[in-house]
């Protein structure tokens, strides 16, 4: 047992924190450290400075173009993009379809989709939940039939993080209704500019459009974007969500948050003393401080576990409950730490060339709107009560 | 970065475990708790033969382990079974003994099983402040005399030798000025035995002109101390980490048996969603007490931090576990005689020593201010 990093995981950190301080616009890092609204620019702007320098796809293997990295770099570089402002990168193709393609996809799929994620070629959008299919995810309905060379796809998706953005949306569908539910569902990818596909905006709490519907009547899908095989899509969607761990601890995003907290608790005073010396308040940010640093731990023994090919159990699970758990208080004691100055709120002030005086700080406009749009975390990618019920049925065996 | 144990310590860790299954269920747990120093002197021995007590020290003192990993995987075990042998009360008097320098016969000795020894330090007003020390000690001639109350000194029932902190300069509450003394328990000592609540002995010792021998140098103990603690903490929150273990599995296998409303109750989300979480903060301690052991050895600041970060955890999360075991048990886990309102009593009361949840959390927050 040896917590330190080795020598070449330090100079590792140190290169990657030089590859920031030289790509890494200030532009984008000030845009990302203030909170403001991302374009769709900006992400492509950040994933192409990566894929120049290969370390778009750090969860790949060298063969597609990944990094090939060990789970200490990865986290390492995590740790650093955040702490450095760097805006996250779009998991969809690249952390959720591609481990799936490569898993499962034909090798003219991998051929054909692997290179177009990395050169930004396509944008891909995840298309799992329905309105009447959110953590029982096995009822979804949007249906694919076969007609001759084509499955002709009817139904809704909804919740499509991005999709407004979106080229393509690899979509659980439907192929039979015979048998348990889980027997009949397939992984389809399907072209956004097909005929046939509308896509509506969802307005969050905070005022954003993240999130859309997605529409499908009568839309045409060649059966050559079936991934896998028919009535498969199930087994393909949880290798996905028992694989993919990296990440789901918001370690490095956590960090971040974390260091911004303690910045604004030096500089808010309550009864003329910084609000970080105030018992209360300080015995709130330790706690959390407390837990990250546990789950740090965590995080590394799982991924580094994984890394030497221990079988997946309900650890992601575990991450993505304490993870989120630990992100959202963080918005809370952000938004707590504001005092009055969390309350004004303004959408142009997000844009990046807004040049009126800030109400209040700089730093705290988007505070309060933060800490509403992370109220998603324990409810996306599986609710944390749907993670709880992994965990007891993996791990508990009831 | 590493998180796995090298081939020694798992051996350690194997032999221990065996020999824990083979001679520790829980009625014989309490026998050795009833006996006449609270432990048994038998086991004791056995320990002694097999090892353990030696893998508390490293080669210098006489061991050959003494790192942070090495306490957690013996402290893990002993946590499993509820081991009630003085094994905390001998790795910190010992530590400082083995820091201090000069008491190879004597470790050797504790190594060997054949003299038991306890830290005397904390007093009737001191609270958990490690820094609160009254008792006096003079100088007269070649010796030291010592007055002074001592309070709940952990193994203090059985010791045969004290290592017994006392104020040589300095305010009540000042770093600076403590020093440590090695005192037989014999002329000068009134010792009043009991036993804690979770079964271990302890002891309320007076000193009333006891001489002691002066360990390391005068009015520098603090350091000694702060290190003997931090070793006891990494020790005593790897033995709440393995019996949070045994109390969350008994917890789980009693809801697969336990029938209500005709099927088990195991089966219902109220339970199981609570268990689940019992799981994730049980990982959340590994980690913790790793962060802690695997920085034992490293610069103070780093190693208090996670220290205190730890016992923190260790009383929250400690509380939960125990607190939801007794629960989800219904009426059996408040019996004496099934065993998981054991491991509760012991996790919680474990709190109580070397400083609990909310001290830590302070002594975390003011840490951090030195950075």
């Amino acid at each position: 047992m040896d917590l330190a990093y080795t020598d070449d995981e330090k100079s590792f950190r140190n290169t990657v924190r030089e590859f920031l301080k030289e790509k890494l616009s200030s532009r984008l890092a000030t845009k990302v450290k203030l909170g403001k609204r991302l374009t769709k620019q900006d992400m492509e702007e950040w994933h192409a400075t990566l894929n120049e320098k290969g370390w778009l796809a750090v969860n790949w293997p060298e063969e597609y173009g990944g990094t090939g990295w060990s789970a200490v770099q990865k986290h390492i570089f995590d740790e650093e993009c955040w702490a450095a402002g760097a805006p996250r990168t779009v998991p969809f193709g690249l952390n959720m379809l591609a481990p799936v393609l490569m898993k499962f996809g034909s090798d003219e799929q991998k051929a054909h989709y692997l290179p177009r994620i990395l050169d930004g070629t396509d944008w891909w959008c995840q298309g799992y939940s329905e309105p009447g299919a959110g953590s029982d995810l096995a009822s979804l309905r949007t249906s694919a039939v076969r007609e001759g060379d084509h499955y002709v796809v009817n139904g809704q998706k909804t919740w499509t993080t991005l999709g407004q953005h979106a080229d393509w949306i690899f979509c659980l569908v439907r192929t039979s209704s015979e048998g348990k539910r889980q027997e009949g569902i397939s992984f389809l990818l399907i072209d956004m500019n097909a005929p046939g596909v509308t896509v509506r905006p969802i307005i969050l709490i905070d005022g954003e459009h993240e999130v859309n519907e997605i529409f499908f009547d009568n839309v045409k899908v060649p059966v050559g974007n079936l991934v896998g095989e028919e009535n498969k899509g199930w087994t393909y969607a949880k290798y996905l969500l028992t694989h993919e761990r990296t990440g789901t601890a918001n370690i490095g995003n956590s960090n971040a948050a974390l260091e911004k907290l303690k910045a604004i608790a030096l500089e808010q005073k309550k009864s003329g003393k910084p609000l970080s010396e105030d018992p209360y308040f300080a015995a709130r940010m330790a706690k959390v401080e407390i837990d990250l640093k546990a789950l740090k731990t965590t995080n590394l023994r799982i991924l580094v576990d994984a890394d030497n090919g221990a079988a997946a159990g309900p650890e992601s699970s575990m991450l993505k409950v304490k993870g989120t758990i630990i992100r959202q208080e963080l918005n809370d004691l952000a938004r707590r730490a504001l005092g009055p100055y969390a309350l004004p709120f303004s959408s142009e002030a997000m844009e990046e060339g807004y040049n009126e005086e800030p109400i209040g700080p700089d730093y705290a406009n988007a505070v309060a709107a933060k800490y509403f749009n992370n109220r998603k975390m324990s409810i996306y990618a599986g609710s944390n009560e749907i993670q709880r019920e992994i965990i007891t049925k993996t791990k508990l065996g009831l | 970065m590493d998180f796995a144990l090298n081939d020694d310590r798992r051996m350690l860790a194997e032999t221990l475990e065996r020999f824990l299954s083979d001679n520790y269920d829980i009625e014989k747990r309490h026998g050795f708790a009833m006996m006449d120093d609270g432990f048994s002197k038998q086991m004791w021995e056995k320990f002694a033969e097999l090892g353990i007590i030696g893998a508390l020290f490293d080669e210098k003192a006489g061991g050959f382990g003494g790192e942070g990993a090495d306490l957690m995987v013996v402290f893990e075990a002993l946590g499993r079974h509820l081991v009630v042998e003085p094994f905390l009360p001998t790795l910190m008097a010992g530590t400082i003994l083995a820091g201090a320098g000069g008491q190879e016969a004597l470790l050797e000795q504790v190594i060997n099983g054949e003299t038991a020894i306890a830290l005397a330090h904390g007093e009737p007003s001191s609270r958990y402040e490690l820094a609160s020390v009254s008792s006096i000690a003079e100088q007269s001639g070649k010796e030291w005399i010592i007055n002074g109350d001592k309070s709940v000194v952990l193994g203090g029932s059985a010791a045969t030798q004290l290592v017994v902190s006392a104020r040589t300069t300095g305010e009540a509450d000042s770093e600076n000025g403590i020093s440590l003394f090695l005192v037989e328990a014999t002329n000068g000592v009134t010792k009043r035995n009991y036993s804690t609540i979770n079964g271990y002995g302890a002891a309320e010792i007076k000193l009333e002109n006891a001489s002691g021998i002066l360990l390391g140098e005068v009015d520098q103990g603090y350091k000694l101390l702060e290190r003997a603690y931090a070793a006891g903490i990494v020790a005593i929150s790897a033995e709440a980490l393995g019996a949070m273990h045994v109390a969350t599995d008994l917890t789980v296998e009693y809801t697969r048996q336990r029938k209500q409303f005709g099927i088990p109750i195991g089966k219902f989300q109220a339970l199981q969603h609570r268990m689940a979480d019992m799981l994730i903060e049980l990982e959340q301690m590994r980690s913790s007490v790793m962060n802690a052991a695997g920085n034992l050895d490293k610069d103070r600041l780093d190693r208090e931090k996670e220290i205190s970060a730890c016992k923190h955890l260790v009383g929250t999360i400690g509380r939960q576990v125990a607190e939801e075991a007794i629960q989800i048990h219904g009426g059996m886990g408040m019996t004496w005689e099934y065993a998981v309102g054991h491991f509760a009593k012991h996790i919680i009361m474990i709190d109580h020593v070397l400083g609990d949840t909310d001290h830590h959390l302070e002594r975390y927050i003011a840490l951090g201010r030195n950075t």
